[in-house]
C-alpha cells in the first residue's frame, strides 16, 4: 500500500527497490568471501580426512576475539566465518533499513512493530546464552 | 573421506538440492539435512547449521527478484516477523536440547507434511474477501499486479496468521530450514492472502527469520565451516541458475518426483532417528 504517488516520494515500491538491490549485493560479497575461504581451506586441507560424525560444541563455537586473530593471519576458517556472518548480516541491514523506510512514510505503526523485529534479532545474536 | 573430496561432493550435492529447489518452488533446503545426515554421516547439529545459513542466502537472493514484480507485502512480512523471529529463538533453544534422534523424528515428518503440502498445490485464496477490521488497523490491505491491472486484496484472521507463524519460526529454529510451506499455508489459507503474495511475502520473511537462530547457532557450535562452505556455495550457484532457468513455470512432473523424495528421505530420517543413528 504506497502512499503518495508523487514522483520522488518516499513509497513502499521504492523502499522495496533499494531494500532488494541490499540484499542482492550482500549475498554477492558474502558469498563472494565464503569462496575465497573455501578455496584457501581446501587447498591447505585437501588431504586431511573430513569427519564430522561427533559433534563437539567447542571445535566450532564461534567468538570475536578468536575471529579476529585469524582473519589477521588470513585463516582460511575465519575468512569463511566473516563470509558466513555477512550472509546473517543481510537480512538483518533489511529491517534496520525498514525501520528508516518506515519512519520516512511517517508510519509510526510499522516504525515500532519493526523496532520489536530488530530488538529480537539483536537479542539473538548478541545477548541470549540458552 | 579427504577434505577435498568430502567438499566437492557436499558442494555438488548441494548445487543439485539447490537447483532442483528452485525449480520446483519447494526450496532446496528441505534436503540439505538429510543429503548430510545419511549420506555423509555428518551430525545432525553440524546440518542444520548449514542449512540454515543456506536459507539465508536463497532467501536474500530471490528477494531482490521478487521485490522488483511488486507482489511481496512488506508490512504483513514486517508484522508475521515478530512472531517468526521469537519462534525461532525458541526452536534454536530446543536444538541445544533435544536428543538428535528426537530431531531427527520431527525433521522426517516435517518433510513429509511439507511434500504433501506442495502437492496439494496453490489454495484458492482470491482475496476477495470482506475487509476485516484488525487487518485494515494493520494496515494489511494492498494490491497486487496483474494483466489487467492492480488488483486489490483484503486480508484476514491475522490473530491465527500470527500464532502459526510462531510455529512455523519455532519449526525452522529447531530443524535449520525456511519452513517456507508453513509460512505460504498460513498467508493463503488462513489470512486469505492472495498466492503469489504469500509465496513472495514468505520467502522474504524466511530470511529474517533464520538469522534470529543463527546467532545462538553460532555461539552452539552448530556452524562448521567445512561443512557449511560447500553447502553455501553449491545452493547458492544453484539456486542462481534454477531461477534464471525458470522464473515462474514449476514444472510439475519435477514437483512431483521431488515431491517423493522428500518423502523417501522423510521416512529414512524418522527411521534413523528411532533406531538411533542420528
Amino acid at each position: 500500500m504506497s502512499r503518495g504517488t508523487k514522483s520522488g516520494a518516499w513509497t513502499d515500491a521504492k523502499m522495496e527497490q533499494i531494500v532488494g538491490t541490499l540484499l542482492q549485493t550482500g549475498v554477492a560479497l558474502a558469498g563472494a568471501v565464503v569462496f575465497v575461504g573455501g578455496f584457501i581451506y581446501v587447498i591447505r586441507n585437501a588431504r586431511v580426512v573430513a569427519s564430522y560424525s561427533n559433534f563437539s560444541a567447542q571445535r566450532a563455537a564461534l567468538n570475536v576475539t578468536s575471529l579476529f586473530i585469524g582473519l589477521i593471519h588470513a585463516d582460511s576458517r575465519a575468512i569463511i566465518f566473516l563470509g558466513l556472518l555477512l550472509l546473517i548480516a543481510t537480512p538483518v541491514a533489511r529491517v534496520a533499513f525498514s525501520v528508516v523506510g518506515f519512519w520516512k512514510e511517517r508510519d509510526w505503526l510499522y516504525v515500532f512493530v519493526t523496532l520489536i523485529v530488530l530488538g529480537v534479532l539483536m537479542y539473538s545474536l548478541f545477548a541470549v546464552n540458552v | 573421506m579427504s577434505t577435498l573430496t568430502f567438499t566437492l561432493l557436499v558442494g555438488l550435492g548441494s548445487l543439485v538440492a539447490g537447483l532442483l529447489g528452485a525449480l520446483t518452488g519447494l526450496g532446496g533446503g528441505v534436503v540439505i539435512v538429510p543429503l548430510l545426515v545419511l549420506a555423509f554421516k555428518v551430525d545432525i547439529r553440524y546440518a542444520i547449521g548449514a542449512s540454515l545459513i543456506s536459507v539465508i542466502a536463497t532467501s536474500s537472493g530471490a528477494a531482490a527478484a521478487y521485490v522488483r514484480e511488486g507482489y511481496s507485502n512488506i508490512r504483513i512480512g514486517m508484522f508475521l516477523e515478530m512472531a517468526t523471529t521469537a519462534g525461532a529463538i525458541l526452536g534454536a533453544f530446543l536444538a541445544t536440547r533435544l536428543h538428535t534422534g528426537t530431531i531427527g523424528v520431527v525433521f522426517g515428518a516435517v518433510l513429509i507434511l511439507s511434500a504433501a503440502l506442495s502437492v496439494r498445490g496453490p489454495a484458492a485464496a482470491t482475496g476477495k474477501e470482506k475487509p476485516d477490521a484488525l487487518a485494515t488497523r494493520l494496515r494489511m490491505d494492498s494490491s497486487y499486479p496483474t494483466k489487467d491491472g492492480p488488483e486489490k486484496y483484503h486480508v484476514r484472521r491475522v490473530p491465527v496468521g500470527f500464532g502459526m507463524m510462531f510455529g512455523a519460526g519455532t519449526l525452522s529454529g529447531l530443524l535449520g530450514i525456511g519452513s517456507g510451506a508453513l509460512k505460504v499455508l498460513a498467508m493463503d489459507l488462513i489470512m486469505r492472502v492472495p498466492f503469489k503474495v504469500s509465496t513472495t511475502t514468505s520467502n522474504f520473511m524466511i530470511g529474517v527469520t533464520a538469522a534470529a537462530s543463527a546467532g545462538i547457532y553460532l555461539r552452539r557450535g552448530f556452524i562448521v565451516p567445512g561443512v557449511a562452505m560447500p553447502v553455501i556455495v553449491g545452493v547458492l550457484i544453484g539456486s542462481l541458475v534454477g531461477t534464471r532457468v525458470l522464473i515462474n513455470a514449476r514444472p510439475k512432473v519435477l514437483r512431483i518426483i521431488f515431491s517423493l523424495v522428500i518423502v523417501a528421505l522423510g521416512i529414512e530420517m524418522i527411521y534413523g532417528g528411532f533406531t538411533g543413528k542420528i
